[in-house]
């Protein structure tokens, strides 16, 4: 194996550093090359990576150690294995394209700012690559970490407004939270196992406890609750769209969101031998999906209603993941991949159109303007209703299958949820692009379709949308088909050996399902094309509540950020007034005191300092030849 | 004569000696008062000096070298002493010409 494995982080970690340090001197089209490139370069290297993988399986490469003691070594090692592999395939892959949309969208910035935005997306995508590249626990909190902090400073990114600040810190508080549970899980492994390595730790998996098992894989989940924004911690995913678009595309819905299904996927073992969190993650990912899909219904902005999209889709990829199918989890994560990035970009195209203009609702007619963005956007559409033969009908009917399989409830709330998405979906895209155009058009600054470097990524995700799920056909659709599932089965090869066997449905029956579903879900989208085109669309304040997301921002504000916050002033008026600055200011006083007395000893006359001396003597002697007794003196007392 | 008596009156000299120099505001004063010190040791050395060589004697016939390390020192003392003698009265000789006085509580310039 050549131990290339190292190049793919670099090119990125190299593309910031030039990008963040040259940015007064770069022009926009250097560094935007520059930044596009790197990810480029690492995609190449992925790919010959994921050839390896694909000749002789997985590999460790161990660069040096961060700790190397008797009891812990911690290396700092890359793993490229098959599972990844395909994330680094979707990363840079997805990344490179981005970033070439990138450099048209973000043209109307400012030289330094461009490149400050290229910087931090090179970052963002070194981090990533930690993430998933780490060969234990560590490696994947130092990535875990860095995606958060470049996702903060890109939610950011127009920090001259107060708004968008506001949304970033969100976004990095609600992070946080779910990282103190990873966090806290990988000082449990440290202490029960000595290892942090993906390898150390499902070898050494017969030695924990049921409980500790429990306990370090709800852990873990509360961290991947906080990445991937599942409940309770997913309110910081709508509001991060205030980043640019393509970040919405990357971050908040191609690659960082995933890495909480990327996490557990890793720890798979651990997750099968717990059952008791397997039904939290499924429970917990199909509430999810259900709720966010049922905000999405009624929202009006386009990218808000992408938003809640992911976080229903990540929901789904937790019910995947909970109920044993792993393997459908990682496969919607990349289907997802391709399909949202495409749906993000297609809106960035018409907001670019629109001249940043966002609501649905003063949109309209733009099929005739927008012909390219029009017919990748419908194949984005499609693809995540689910209609086959589209990707994301391969990947979802697979999750919803071993759903079944696991309980007939979780099918059926799934399948609920599914056709919300069909419906919420295709009433943004009768708005968007349908009907008649409900804005004022200027005659100076046409409603035009974005240049070509924006299209082409459009065009190369919407036929990875349309192909990308057919490496994952049904065994009884097509014998030999799912060749995800052969790639893959190294990594969950040790779970699938602990699950139970399900009695398996015969293939008219998965017919049956499959049939029923996709027709239920073809007339939910003539129903929503219909009451769309009907739908009043004045400018009137949202009403009711799933307009209002479930009122879960104001239940937040008033549960938690006010209690806080007064407990906060409590602590300032009280403890900080009285208790820290007593303290500090008192110190400063008795040493103001001290010396102050100190002074007078330096009289200047040779006869008292000459009685101190003496004096000092004869104590000292005193102690000297009697330091037995006093010792003694000092035993009896203490 | 036994050696405690040497030793009671090395004690009383050498205790005048730091009591004068504690007390007096004189330098002159100051300085003999450490002449008194220096030679209580003095004394004491020479004592001791001669009460080992006669512990040693006793019963044998020793040199008459042994004990008389404590001889030696005295020499080197009255030598440090004849010249710390010479650079104190010089430093006292110009202490009067900058401030017309011997009187060491003038010397404060330390101060603050």
């Amino acid at each position: 194996m050549s131990h290339v494995a190292f190049l793919v982080p670099l090119f990125p970690l190299l593309g910031f550093l030039i990008n963040g340090l040259g940015r007064n001197q770069l022009s926009r089209s250097m560094s935007g090359w520059i930044g596009t490139g790197a990810v480029f370069l690492s995609f190449l290297v992925s790919c010959f990576l994921f050839g390896k993988v694909l000749e002789n399986g997985g590999s460790t490469d161990t660069l040096f150690y961060l700790i190397r003691t008797t009891d812990l070594s911690i290396p700092f090692a890359f793993q490229v294995d098959q599972l990844s592999g395909l994330f680094l395939l979707i990363i840079t892959g997805i990344g490179t394209l981005i970033h070439l949309y990138s450099i048209s969208y973000m043209h109307e910035e400012a030289p330094h700012h461009f490149a400050r935005y290229f910087a931090y997306l090179n970052l963002f995508v070194f981090s990533m690559l930690l993430l998933v590249m780490g060969s234990g626990f560590v490696i994947m909190f130092i990535g875990w970490e860095g995606v958060g902090l470049c996702s903060y400073l890109l939610i950011g990114y127009w920090f001259s407004n107060p708004n968008y600040n506001y949304a970033a810190r969100k976004a990095f508080v609600m992070n946080r939270i779910g990282d103190l549970g990873f966090l806290l899980a990988i000082f449990w492994i440290i202490s029960k196992l000595g290892t942090t390595e993906y390898a150390g730790v499902l070898e050494g998996v017969a030695k924990l406890s049921s409980t500790d098992l429990t306990a370090i894989t709800l852990l873990l989940f509360v961290g991947a609750m906080g990445k991937s924004a599942q409940i309770p911690l997913y309110t910081w995913l709508p509001d991060a769209m205030a980043g640019p678009t393509p970040v919405s595309a990357l971050i908040h819905a191609a690659t960082m969101v995933t890495a909480g299904i990327y996490m557990i996927a890793r720890t798979n073992l651990l997750y099968t031998m717990a059952p008791f969190t397997q039904g939290v993650v499924a429970v917990t990912g199909l509430l999810t999906a259900l709720f966010a899909a049922s905000i999405a219904l009624k929202q009006n902005d386009i990218k808000k209603v992408l938003a809640y999209s992911t976080v229903s889709q990540l929901g789904y990829m937790f019910l995947g993941l909970g109920v044993g199918a792993y393997t459908g989890a990682v496969f919607h994560v990349m289907t997802h991949a391709f399909f949202k990035a495409l749906l993000f970009l297609g809106a960035g195209s018409v907001i670019h159109a629109m001249h940043h203009e966002q609501d649905i609702r003063k949109m309209g007619g733009l099929r005739k303007h927008l012909p390219v963005t029009h017919l990748t956007f419908l194949i984005g559409c499609l693809a995540i209703a689910g209609i086959p033969p589209l990707s994301g009908f391969f990947s979802k009917d697979e999750i919803l299958a071993a759903a079944f399989h696991a309980n007939p409830i979780y099918y059926v709330l799934g399948l609920g949820g599914a056709l919300m998405t069909a419906f919420y979906m295709f009433r943004l895209y009768t708005l968007t692009f349908l009907g008649e155009a409900r804005y004022h058009s200027d005659p100076a600054h046409p409603v035009h379709e974005s240049p070509a470097p924006m299209l082409l990524p459009l065009v190369v995700l919407a036929v990875l949308s349309v192909a990308g799920g057919w490496i994952g056909i049904p065994e009884w659709m097509l014998s030999g088909g799912h060749r995800l599932e052969h790639f893959l089965a190294p990594i969950f090869a040790a779970s699938g050996a602990l699950a139970h066997e399900h009695a398996h449905l015969t293939a008219a029956q998965e017919w049956g399902m499959v049939g029923g579903a996709t027709v239920a879900i073809v007339v939910v989208i003539l129903l929503a094309i219909r009451s769309a085109g009907r739908e009043k669309t004045d400018d009137q304040p949202a009403s009711g509540i799933l307009a209002n997301k479930w009122y879960i921002d104001e239940l937040y504000e008033f549960a938690i950020v006010q209690p806080i916050r007064s407990f906060a002033d409590l602590l300032k008026s009280v403890l900080e007034r009285n208790v820290i600055d007593g303290c500090v200011n008192g110190i400063g006083r008795l040493i103001h005191y001290g010396s102050r007395q100190m002074r007078l000893i330096q009289s200047g006359q040779v006869g008292n300092y000459l009685l101190i001396m003496v004096l000092s003597m004869v104590v000292f002697f005193l102690i000297w030849f009697n330091d037995n007794k006093i010792m003694a003196l000092i035993h009896k007392i203490f | 004569m036994p050696v405690n008596y040497y030793i009671y009156f090395c004690l009383a000299l050498f205790s005048i000696g730091v009591v004068g120099v504690l007390t007096r505001r004189n330098a002159i004063i100051i300085f003999m008062c450490i002449e008194l010190m220096l030679n209580a040791v003095n004394l004491l050395l020479v004592a001791f000096s001669k009460m080992h060589h006669g512990a040693a004697a006793a019963g044998a016939t020793v040199p008459s070298t042994v004990g008389a390390d404590g001889q030696i020192f005295v020499f080197f003392i009255m030598v440090v002493a004849a010249a710390e003698v010479s650079v104190g009265l010089a430093i006292i000789v110009m202490m009067y010409r900058n401030i017309h006085s011997v009187d060491v509580n003038f010397l404060n310039r330390l101060k603050n």
